[in-house]
């Protein structure tokens, strides 16, 4: 049988050639999506800002205007009013209420309330309320996770490796955060708890793909002790890149599949993981291994780490 | 490479088989699992209230209201002590304004004495020896008691604790629902109940503080009074319950609540809804003594600091049974029954979050996301199939292995499967992918080189062996942090996650090598077909 093979053997592609415009066109995109999110700003979910969340299946369709009309009978604060998956079903949003914690809660029962004597055989199918205490909270849990798990795996591999590859490290991680924050910013999906996690998974994908490459490239440092660095790093991503590209491939399929099979709710989730782990594997590639040579690796640099991990000593020596 | 001694083997096949036994449960309907006899262990996954359906509460204590409740006990205390206790010590001037109580000790002799036996009231709190209340006199007159901060927080932990546990009795009375009811952080309680999807009934249950008491109506009372505000001496005003106006009682209450043993719902005569209560003998008595003493004189029934009725008390109510009417319906006069024999709640709870989610909206979640597991599987199957040929097919059975272990591992520590675990289980499934991935590129890398086939095994296995411990430490530092600080999703997130790198280094690192060592043994090929 014929076996599939993406990368034929003896692939020598001179990543590093195109280092420095790889270079810039990351530094580009990473500034501009962090613009992108400074102008444009995230759409934040109710789990962030707080507020009041109802999601409506209709016996029939609706006359969005009198929906709309309705809501608004309610005075709780300007409505928005999204249609989602299909023309029956509607999500109603509420901003957070002014008064006590316990409003929020107050105001989607009374919606609720509404929805069930305005439209008969209307269903409530999700109902949520956060209240500004909590969200302020879950906001500042989730940044500090993401931040925390940048960190933690950063400090880890400063201490596997060489502090370069920790910085390395850091800055892809920055870099793909960065670029998925943009397109959340461009496409103004929405930003909720979920997404959080799927910031957590891209960190830590990218970081996984990152660190297979980097112990490639600390096992050659120890085995060519004479090789620059510059063709050392395009050996060593000649060497995984069959690797990289079967390992992402089978991520993708299978986050694809999930993507249009699976239920609308975590769409924006697998959506984000997805091209996460495209952009992680691109950076992998074209960040965290050049910044090496800029960070100043060298063969000589990595003898200190051989004290303390025994097992790479050369058996000759 | 092909030395696995066969306790080794053994053990590795144990895991399997196990994994596969304990997966099984989850994917049988729940009314087969429920015919199997009792000793077959059956854990099934618990699904998450997106998945299943249900409401969930976040509540929060309100710790000013805890304060004023904590103030005025003491000032019971202290004044049953003073005034009661012997050598009786004469005080007034009592206030609990400020957050402190302040009362004067009319004879200045006795002062002494006074501050001798408050501090005996007091109770240590906290590990540095602080005391719950600070007693200091000022003017030489003057005695304030100050709660400290170690004593606030100690009673705030108690009221907690025994919050979540009236909470559990009035969310599950039959103890047989799936309930979460946890403490979470210093003065919040998470409330999860599956199948609910009206949260309102629930909140209502759980909104009562459900402190009842029974005080004499105050007849010296004027309705020129009442309608100013002005209650005698000795007298509060009341709201009552349905909103018609206020009463004015007694401060003293006759009996409260908690000598409560049972209620429940019942009828009156004219078939009214009512909530028929019992009281323990201590209850019953005093109970039955001030009835005796006030018959013919209307007494409130008060819930809440609102009067729910005033009847006449037509005769003794002794036996300590009693009936508590006041406009309910069947459903409502059941809700406070309920309540009532819950416990009181020692802490007023404020809903700040609330999440619900239909039970078809779940369903409708739980099948697209099977499919959608079932497929991206599938999907990845076929491609290491046609990737690496026979060992496509050693990655192949680690995957499903892997699957099934993580399906075990869910319903063995009982962590409940949410969306985005869903999402966490495909993503592992791509991941797990990987640690095989490296093991194979490695050993065609190996051979390209030249080695020998089981040189090129060995090297292959041992030298992506520290790609995978990195690779996988990176990974779970990121799902602890996620466990950690996360909340709701992201947890479900993190435990998928983290199951899976276990399972999935298992798999790919042991199993497959175990499956590979025994096919080289048995055929001996010459090279490897990778």
């Amino acid at each position: 049988m014929k076996l599939l093979k993406l990368v034929p053997d003896n692939t020598n592609v001179d990543f590093m050639r195109v280092r420095n415009i790889a270079l810039v066109l990351s530094i580009l995109l990473t500034i501009a999506a962090l613009a992108l999110v400074a102008v444009r700003g995230l759409n934040l979910g109710i789990d962030f800002v707080g507020g009041q969340v109802v999601r409506t299946e209709f016996a029939q369709t609706v006359d969005i205007e009198k929906l709309r009309g309705d809501v608004a009978a309610l005075k709780l604060g300007d409505a928005n009013i999204q249609e989602f998956g299909d023309s029956k079903t509607y999500q109603i949003r509420l901003p957070r209420p002014d008064g006590p914690d316990t409003a929020a809660a107050a105001a989607v029962t009374e919606l609720r309330t509404m929805l069930e004597r305005e439209y008969p055989g209307a269903r409530v199918d999700a109902g949520e309320s956060v209240s500004g205490k909590v969200s302020e909270e879950l906001a500042w849990d989730g940044a500090l996770a993401i931040t925390l798990a940048m960190l933690g795996i950063a400090i880890y591999i400063w201490v596997r490796f060489e502090w370069q590859f920790g910085v390395g490290a850091l800055v892809t991680l920055f870099h793909d955060v960065s670029v998925v924050l943009g397109f959340f910013a461009l496409t103004q999906l929405q930003v909720d708890l979920n997404i959080v996690a799927a910031f957590l998974a891209i960190v830590g994908y990218s970081l996984n793909d990152t660190v297979v490459i980097y112990d490639r490239i600390r096992e050659n440092l120890r085995k060519f002790r004479k090789m620059a660095m510059v063709p050392l790093l395009n050996l060593s991503l000649n060497e995984t890149l069959s690797r990289t590209v079967v390992t992402s491939l089978s991520i993708m399929i299978a986050l694809a599949v999930l993507l249009v099979l699976g239920p609308d709710v975590i769409f924006g989730l697998t959506l984000a993981v997805l091209l996460g782990t495209f952009i992680g594997t691109y950076s992998s590639i074209y960040i965290s291994a050049p910044i090496l040579v800029w960070l100043g690796v060298t063969p000589d640099s990595f003898v200190r780490g051989d004290d303390h991990d025994p097992a790479a000593r050369p058996a000759a020596a | 490479m092909l030395d696995f001694p066969r306790w080794k083997k053994l053990g590795i096949w144990a895991v399997v088989l196990i994994g596969i036994l304990l997966a099984i449960p989850s994917m049988v309907p729940k009314s087969q699992v429920d015919q199997w006899p009792g000793w077959v262990p059956s854990p099934r996954i618990s699904l998450g209230l997106d998945l299943a359906g249900g409401s969930q509460l976040l509540l929060e204590a309100d710790v000013a209201d805890a304060a004023r409740q904590r103030l005025q006990a003491k000032e019971e205390e202290v004044t049953t002590e003073l005034r009661r206790g012997q050598p009786r010590i004469a005080i007034g001037d009592v206030s609990t304004s400020g957050g402190k109580l302040s009362f004067m000790v009319r004879d200045p002799t006795q002062l002494d004495a006074a501050v001798e036996r408050l501090r005996a009231l007091s109770q240590p709190a906290g590990l540095t020896g602080q005391r719950d209340w600070d007693v200091q006199v000022i003017d030489s007159t003057r005695i304030v008691m100050t709660p400290t901060k170690q004593g606030a927080a100690t009673a705030l932990k108690d009221s907690m604790t025994v919050a979540r546990d009236v909470v559990r009795r009035r969310v599950d009375p039959s103890g047989t629902k799936e309930v979460t009811v946890v403490n979470q952080g210093q003065r919040r309680i998470l409330v999860a109940v599956p199948g609910v999807e009206d949260p309102d009934a629930l909140k209502a249950l759980i909104g009562q503080t459900a402190r009842l008491e029974f005080k004499l109506v105050d007849l010296d009372a004027t309705p020129d009074d009442i309608a100013a505000g002005r209650a005698p001496p000795g007298s509060q005003l009341l709201p009552m319950a349905d909103g018609t106006g206020r009463i004015a009682v007694k401060r003293r209450a006759m009996v409260s609540g908690d000598q409560l043993i049972n209620a429940t719902q019942s009828f009156d005569q004219d078939g009214n809804a009512v909530v028929s209560i019992t009281f323990n003998n201590a209850g019953a008595r005093r109970f039955g003594r001030v009835t005796q003493e006030n018959v013919n004189k209307p007494f409130a029934i008060i819930l809440d600091d609102k009067v729910l009725s005033a009847p006449n008390i037509n005769e003794p109510i002794l036996g300590g049974q009693a009936q508590i009417s006041g406009n309910f319906t069947v459903e409502s006069a059941a809700q406070l029954a309920v309540a009532l024999a819950s416990g009181k709640l020692p802490v007023k709870l404020d809903v700040i979050e609330e999440r619900t989610v239909s039970a078809e909206l779940g369903r409708d979640s739980i099948e697209k996301g099977t499919l959608a597991s079932i497929a991206a599987t599938l999907a990845v199957i076929i491609f290491m199939l046609v990737t690496y040929g026979r060992f496509g097919v050693y990655a192949t059975a680690a995957l499903l292995v892997n699957a099934l272990l993580i399906l075990a591992g869910l319903a063995v520590f009982g962590a409940a499967l949410t969306l985005p675990g869903i999402a966490g289980f495909v993503l592992t499934i791509g991941a797990a992918v990987d640690a095989n991935v490296l093991i194979n590129e490695r050993i065609r890398e190996e051979q390209r080189r030249g080695r020998k086939l089981l040189d090129a095994l060995e090297t292959g296995y041992k030298e992506a062996s520290t790609a995978i411990f990195d690779a996988n430490i990176t990974n779970t530092i990121a799902a602890v942090l996620m466990w950690y600080f996360g909340s709701g999703p992201i947890r479900g997130f993190a435990v998928v996650l983290m199951i899976g790198i276990i399972t999935s280094v298992f798999t790919a690192v042991n199993f497959t090598r175990m499956l590979v060592a025994g096919w080289v043994k048995a055929k001996r090929p010459k090279v490897l077909h990778i």
